[in-house]
């Protein structure tokens, strides 16, 4: 049990790389842009990769009329999720320190992964809707209007995860440094629970 | 004069022996290996050249900059000429620039471009650029590539022994072509003997940011100061020129000043006459030159009058100034990379004449004098004679060096390259040029640290080289592989201007900290319109100053009213782009000037009178988004006495 408190008190604090690391990164190449332009998304808000990238991508957006980039500012989630992650990382450690002292059973460990996947689809699942919004909530009067071959207009979602080519644009959406070191860090949750889980079996047929 | 007319037949003999020789040569530049030369040149879409290569202008009075192998032209950088392209020398900022004693100059004849150096070796800091005409040396910053100084050479005329630097950039050194009276006055010429000077002039470079100052001038006897190069190692801290017309005449120069079989190369210690100026030596002259600088923050150039300078006279500094006899009118005057040799390359000879520092040293040490000119010891020439290179070409003008032991000469009237050895002063091979060559140069070719893998021969007439353009033709170029025994001619191309030298570099020093914008956040210039809140129109008098934003792709504001026929309209332009090569440009209809093409960053200033009432557009000149054709706007000017006020708007 004691292995398996210890990876539980290690894993969630990798979520803290969170606060330094990017959790996702989008990258815009184009004929016109050999080196892309790109924005890093962290929990604290979006920063462009060069200095210069979201005041040029909010240019190139504005002839689409998309919006412009939300600063930290603009988005309640910029302000909460740092306190989600912060209160996660926290009770995680919580539980892994009562785990050390015998305290709760490994079960509880399992129990903060789940409570963590769930946070963590419905930040996927707001950073997806976000995308949507941004991406075909148009400016009625934007200067260029493109529509699909079935006639409705173009929309510029960006992809959740992956490649795709958006008018001269090729866009890739990837989890960053951050992201992984969270994936590590709720993998090692995991891990503990079965680490746990190992270390009480042999005493059962004793008792 | 006999003697003469019997030389000039001579040369005109030899002149068509090598014409000949040089058919037989074409014919085997043209062989079965050409396919394997367009190789060596081809840089292919996408990829980028090895060199840069930054060509003088001439009597553009510009800087070109090429790309080695390729001969690809990636920029012209105005420097001593006004440049309608970006509105240099006409935009408000930089009319300054070009400000001289004589007033604005806007004009030049630019010859020798160098780059800055550390140690003899190039550190692409900065080029230096001598203007011919109206004596002024330019420093171009080599991160914006934009001219940020340009100083004035009073007591100095023909500049063109520069601009020439010493080994760490101490110095970048100047000398008049012509002898002048100092100071000038009203004198008949023909006195001009015992009475002209000819200045040298040492402009120190402050190390931190390049700033140049005009430290002293060495006030020579009056000959023709034609070329100089530094010493570098051992010979650190001396100087050479060449000179012609050690006759001292004043009419008709190609005879009268090439009697004398001998004339010199002047060999000046700066550091002893340094330590003698540091040490209060040298006199103040009263002086009247322009001290014009360029900032990259306020991007605007301002102009000072300088009113005194130091002039020295080399007679009181002993053991500072000597004359090495050098035959036939030298024109180049070069220092290979070791320091030890320096070759004047005597343009009425088929010889070059090589010197060598330790036998000068030597024979300064001997007292082994020849006489004295103007109070200047005279070495005997042949105790400082290091060896001949009996060429067998024709004319000689300049020598550069690959760095292996290896030294090019180009020879004018024979046209073509002589590769010979230094130290044995063998010939090992020789190639035509097409025609006529000038300068040579190899990157690095003149400092300690050669880059010996290609070297360009600039030449003076180009005639059947490329699809004729009427009278008036570009010069050519040729490019040769010089890293085997042989040279090989492997490209030809056409120059801008007039290339008289050039200085090349290896792209992996220069290319990584080419700046790519200008940050709107570091823009002092007074008139900048950060912000397009900040956008207005202000009326003072009859001057009207408009403080304009632009980005993709409008400006702001871009509907004016209230302007009047008999205003002078003062367009203050910033471009708020951030991004890479997103420049926008300016135009007014009728405006008696230039448009501006404005960076990212930058703010540019035109000056508009508006001369007839009516509704007048201008718009961007800059190809920069795809609404380009929708960036522009129109000033409503009214009859002189109207009452309307001022007004803008955008998008209203």
């Amino acid at each position: 049990m004691k292995k398996a408190s210890v990876l539980m008190i290690i894993g969630p604090l990798l979520l803290l790389g969170l606060y330094f690391f990017p959790l996702w990164n989008i990258m815009l190449g184009a004929p016109q842009y050999p080196e892309p332009l790109g924005m890093n998304i962290h929990i604290t808000g979006i920063q462009g990769v060069s200095e210069f990238d979201l005041q040029n991508i909010d240019g190139l957006n504005h002839y689409i009329g998309m919006k412009v980039i939300p600063k930290p500012e603009d988005m309640w989630e910029f302000t909460v999720f740092p306190y989600v992650i912060g209160g996660m990382v926290a009770l995680g450690v919580i539980i892994g320190i009562f785990g050390l002292m015998h305290k709760v059973s490994y079960k509880w460990f399992l129990g903060w992964f789940i409570l963590m996947s769930i946070l963590g689809i419905l930040g996927m699942y707001d950073f997806n809707a976000w995308l949507l919004d941004y991406g075909s909530n148009l400016d009625p009067h934007a200067i260029i209007k493109v529509v699909n071959p079935d006639g409705t207009p173009m929309t510029y979602k960006p992809p959740l995860l992956g490649y795709q080519k958006m008018l001269n644009f090729d866009v890739t959406s990837l989890p960053h440094t951050g992201a992984y070191m969270m994936f590590i860090g709720m993998m090692l949750t995991v891990v503990a629970f079965f680490v746990g889980k190992k270390a009480i079996k042999p005493k059962t047929p004793l008792s | 004069m006999k003697k003469i007319n019997y030389s000039i037949l001579a040369l005109l003999g030899l002149v068509m022996v090598f014409t000949s020789c040089n058919d037989s040569g074409k014919k085997s530049s043209n062989g079965a290996l050409a396919s394997n030369n367009a190789e060596k040149v081809y840089v292919a879409p996408g990829e980028q050249d090895e060199f840069y290569a930054f060509m003088s202008g001439g009597y553009s009075g510009n800087l070109t900059v090429y790309g080695l192998p390729s001969g690809r032209m990636f920029k012209e950088i105005p420097v001593f000429s006004q440049f309608p392209t970006s509105g240099y020398g006409y935009s408000e900022e930089t009319k300054p620039m070009l400000n001289t004693s004589f007033g604005f100059v806007p004009w030049d004849d630019s010859h020798h471009p160098d780059i800055s150096q550390t140690n003899g070796e190039l550190d692409g800091r900065w080029i230096f650029i001598n203007g011919n005409n109206t004596p002024r040396i330019a420093r171009i910053s080599l991160s914006t590539f934009e001219t940020e100084e340009i100083i004035e050479l009073p007591n100095s005329a023909g500049n063109h022994s520069s601009s020439f630097i010493t080994e760490n950039t101490e110095y970048v050194v100047a000398g008049t072509r012509f002898s002048v009276p100092v100071p000038q006055r009203d004198m008949p010429i023909n006195e001009y003997k015992g009475n002209f000077k000819g200045a040298l002039s040492f402009v120190s470079v402050d190390p931190e940011d390049g700033r140049l100052d005009l430290k002293f001038q060495i006030m020579m006897p009056g000959f023709n100061y034609d070329l100089s190069h530094p010493g570098r190692g051992k010979s650190h801290g001396w100087f050479f020129f060449t000179t012609y017309n050690t006759e001292e005449a004043n009419s008709l120069l190609e005879v009268n000043a090439s009697q004398n079989d001998k004339d010199f190369i002047a060999a000046i210690n700066w550091k002893k006459i340094e330590e003698y100026v540091n040490n209060g030596g040298g006199t103040k002259m009263p002086a009247n030159y322009a001290h014009n600088v360029y900032s990259d923050e306020t991007h605007t150039a301002t102009s000072t009058m300088e009113k005194e300078v130091l002039t020295v006279d080399p007679t009181k500094v002993p053991g500072a100034v000597y004359f090495l006899p050098t035959p036939k009118s030298p024109h180049g005057c070069d220092v290979d990379p070791t320091g030890n040799y320096i070759i004047g390359n005597g343009k009425l000879s088929a010889d070059l004449t090589v010197h060598s520092f330790d036998k000068m040293l030597a024979a300064i040490d001997g007292k082994k004098f020849d006489g004295e000119a103007y109070g200047i010891p005279i070495l005997k020439f042949d105790d400082v004679l290091a060896g001949t290179v009996k060429s067998g070409g024709l004319g000689p003008l300049h020598t550069e060096f690959d760095g292996k032991g290896n030294a090019y000469t180009t020879f004018f009237i024979s046209s073509e390259v002589v590769k010979w050895k230094l130290g044995t002063w063998e010939v090992i091979d020789r190639k035509p040029t097409y025609y006529s060559v000038g300068h040579l140069m190899i990157p690095g070719g003149n400092s300690a640290k050669p880059f010996g893998k290609y070297v360009v021969a600039m030449n003076k007439i180009t005639k059947d080289r490329y699809l004729p353009t009427g009278p008036e033709l570009e010069h050519s170029a040729q490019l040769y592989d010089i890293t085997g025994d042989k040279m090989e001619l492997i490209y030809d191309f056409p120059t801008h201007g007039e290339p008289h030298y050039a200085a090349g570099i290896p792209a992996e020093i220069l290319a990584p900290k080419s700046q790519k914008i200008y940050k709107l956040a570091e823009n002092k210039h007074p008139m900048a319109t950060l912000g397009v809140n900040d956008a207005r129109v202000e009326r003072k008098g009859n001057e009207v100053h408009v403080y304009m934003a632009m980005i993709r792709s409008h400006f702001t504001p871009d509907n004016i009213e209230g302007i009047k026929v008999g205003d002078k309209v003062y367009f203050h332009i910033t471009n708020h782009e951030q991004d890479f090569d997103v420049p926008h440009g300016f135009a007014m209809i009728g405006a008696n000037n230039s448009e501006l093409l404005i960076m990212p960053g930058q703010t540019k200033s035109l000056v508009w009178e508006p001369k007839e009432v009516g509704v007048w557009p201008f718009y961007c000149t800059d190809f920069c988004s795809a609404l380009h054709q929708e960036m522009q706007g129109y000033v409503r000017v009214s009859p002189a006495n109207s009452n309307i006020d001022l007004s803008w708007s955008l998008g209203e």
